[in-house]
């Protein structure tokens, strides 16, 4: 297998590919698992001051991300890969990416919707951005809400894509997500 | 020639309006959110250490009044519930969801006297139908006669306030423990004489 940076993702993009899809996952459950937390249960105030807390390093994550892809660009499509295959996989990675930079701004404006600030596991606070404004928490939310959904459902057809050219095209799209 | 013709109907307009004022024995009065003289607020413990305050921002309402014959008023009150302000969005956010007010399927709360009985001194009980959630229940309630009379702008108003209690529970709210079983009403409420 050739390390040439064209058909390699690079040790970087693999390590925050990963990290990424584990906080992504990890972050929704904790989302849905936390608006049912009961008032007097031990997690009630901790589980959205972690999850605020894990939307700002997703965050930086994501811009490191998004420079680094800018920057070196992504390897070509396997040679297996037809070109309508490689098209759509295209469009999916815009929207893996486009996705989650919603998703952490509407996070930010439920949150900040009145002003207040971000406290980030009591290391520092973001102020809000946005002035203070009439049902923003509503409209963020929503968006927030069901962004997360989506890029659930996305996240796992993506997976399941990478699966189908692992066992059934048999090609090396997988793996080389897993070797630099 | 047109001066005339709108004089005439102008005069016309004023004298039907009074006639039908002194022949009314109830005056209908629109209260006024408009210039924000009337208040529906509401507190609760927060787990029995202190009280948390929010209020309705936005409701609208009528009531017909008979100075001489009080007993016979009537008000209708409909209130927005996601106007709901507790002075924190994530936890107006809550507020608004089906934890507790479930605003998209029940966007307003609304309350009809049925009765009035008269205490003197200004006091009366109240009874009527609030329905919250689809939810309604006759409720009672002390009310009071602030003042009213001419405002300085050409109008007339009355005041009143008066103060409830509702258990969250009857609503199907979330269970915010023993100490906040309960949420106390405050509403004052004024009105213009149309």
């Amino acid at each position: 297998m050739s390390r040439s940076l064209k058909v390699s993702h690079g040790k970087m993009t693999i390590a925050i590919h990963w990290s990424f899809a584990l906080v992504v996952f990890g972050m929704l459950g904790l989302g849905v698992y936390m608006v049912e937390l009961t008032y007097y249960d031990d997690w009630y105030k901790s589980a959205p001051h972690i999850h605020k807390g894990i939307g700002f390093i997703l965050a930086v994550l994501l811009t490191i991300r998004i420079f680094w892809r800018v920057a070196k660009g992504a390897p070509e499509a396997v040679p297996e890969v037809k070109v309508w295959e490689a098209k759509a996989a295209q469009v999916v990675h815009i929207v893996l990416y486009l996705i989650p930079l919603i998703l952490i701004i509407s996070g930010f404006l439920i949150s900040t919707a009145d002003g207040r600030s971000i406290d980030i596991f009591n290391w520092f606070e973001i102020p809000a951005v946005l002035p203070a404004s009439k049902g923003m928490e509503d409209t963020a939310g929503l968006i927030h809400q069901w962004l997360a959904y989506s890029l659930g459902t996305i996240a796992v057809f993506h997976a399941l894509a990478a699966l189908k050219h692992h066992f059934v095209n048999k090609d090396q799209t997988l793996i080389r997500m897993l070797n630099p | 020639m047109l001066t005339k013709i709108v004089r005439g109907a102008a005069l016309a307009l004023a004298i039907a309006f009074t006639a039908n004022v002194s022949t009314a024995s109830a005056e209908t009065y629109q209260i006024d959110t408009k210039g924000a003289h009337a208040f529906i607020q509401f507190k609760i413990k927060h787990l029995g250490y202190s009280w948390l305050l929010g209020r309705f921002n936005t409701f609208d309402g009528t009531f017909e009044l008979d100075e001489k014959n009080p007993e016979t008023a009537e008000i209708d009150v409909t209130i927005e519930t996601a106007s709901v302000d507790t002075n924190h969005a994530e936890r107006n956010k809550h507020l608004r969801s089906a934890d507790f007010l479930d605003v998209s399927k029940w966007p307003t709360a609304t309350f009809k006297s049925t009765k009035i009985e008269t205490l003197g001194e200004g006091k009366a009980m109240m009874y009527g139908d609030f329905t919250l959630k689809g939810i309604t229940k006759p409720i009672s309630f002390e009310v009071s006669h602030i003042g009213g009379g001419d405002d300085p702008w050409g109008g007339y108003r009355q005041g009143f306030e008066g103060r409830t209690e509702l258990q969250i529970a009857d609503y199907s709210m979330m269970n915010l423990g023993p100490a906040s079983a309960t949420v106390e009403i405050y509403m004052s409420i004024e009105g213009i004489r149309q």
